[in-house]
């Protein structure tokens, strides 16, 4: 893990990996929603709308498993102070934010026709509002910290990791409370989805996910780059002052 | 299922968000990075002058 801590090195593989995951995410999410569109039957309950699913359930997962990877890189920064993590962190939240709120208004666009209605506050609908205002917040904190010029500040990791304790919130809501939310139809090892959406589905998340690789890179990358200029900038200044 | 709706509009409606969210997410991120780094080339090329 400490191998990567050096920017330099980190940089060279990101530039070597950020078009392949870009380019290969593209073809495959586009593949999966073409299929998801065009291929896939219309199911018996749900009719067309379960179409929704190639779009809606990527982004529920992208969205909460970012905030999980917010938690470990903050952990990461805080235990082992790890150059890299409070910077990887940061460029997770914005896509996190992104996959959350498409969750929430795929979700909507799903219920309408599904349910009858656009909204209900039950648990799951509204554990996963709260992670999209964590969200927010997080970046908010996060711009702030970077403006008083505390990029190494401690604020945002401790927040990345209080925020986790949401994401089992989100998991267990529609088994813990009453709500118009189905249950998980997939799980560790078994699914209960038939093969036609099930394959779909995991063609969809597969290219989000590296499509989500490509940009938390590319976020890294211009991180890096800035820190790179003010630091050269800084040193200029610094040896103008002296001369 | 909720009857007597067209379920296609809301179907094309999370595709287009889907689809277009992603590409502006992504140019965004690829913009920011692009700019960012001609910026620290920028830093080091005045740098390597003086």
């Amino acid at each position: 893990m400490h191998g990567f801590a050096n920017p330099a090195r980190f940089l060279r593989l990101a530039r070597s990996l950020t078009m392949p995951l870009l380019v290969a995410g593209a073809l495959l999410s586009l593949a999966a929603l073409a299929w998801g569109l065009a291929g896939a039957p219309a199911e018996r309950l749900q009719g067309d709308s379960v179409r929704i699913l190639f779009i809606h359930v990527p982004a529920a997962w992208l969205g909460m498993g970012a905030w999980t990877a917010i938690a470990i890189a903050s952990l990461v920064e805080l235990v082992w102070r790890h150059p890299l993590a409070g910077i990887g962190a940061r460029a997770i939240a914005l896509p996190g934010a992104f996959f959350a709120l498409l969750c929430l208004i795929t979700g909507s666009l799903w219920g309408r026709p599904a349910w009858g209605t656009w909204w209900v506050w039950d648990g799951r609908l509204t554990s996963m509002l709260v992670l999209f205002f964590l969200y927010c917040a997080y970046l908010a904190l996060a711009d702030a910290a970077n403006r008083d010029g505390e990029s190494g500040s401690r604020l945002p990791a401790i927040f990345g990791l209080v925020g986790a304790v949401n994401i089992p919130i989100i998991h267990y809501s529609v088994l813990w409370w009453n709500s118009l939310h189905q249950p998980p139809s997939i799980s560790m090892g078994k699914s209960e989805m038939a093969p036609e959406f099930l394959y779909g589905l995991l063609a969809a998340t597969i290219g989000f996910s590296l499509i989500f690789g490509a940009v938390v890179l590319m976020r890294m990358r211009a991180i890096l780059a800035d820190a790179q200029a003010e630091a050269r900038l800084r040193r200029r200044a610094m040896e103008a002052f002296d001369e | 299922m909720y009857e007597g709706l067209n379920h296609w509009g809301f179907v094309y409606a999370s595709y287009a968000l889907g689809v277009g969210g992603t590409a502006v997410l992504v140019l965004t991120s690829l913009m920011a990075m692009r700019r960012a780094e001609a910026r620290r080339d920028a830093a080091r090329e005045r740098g390597r002058d003086q």
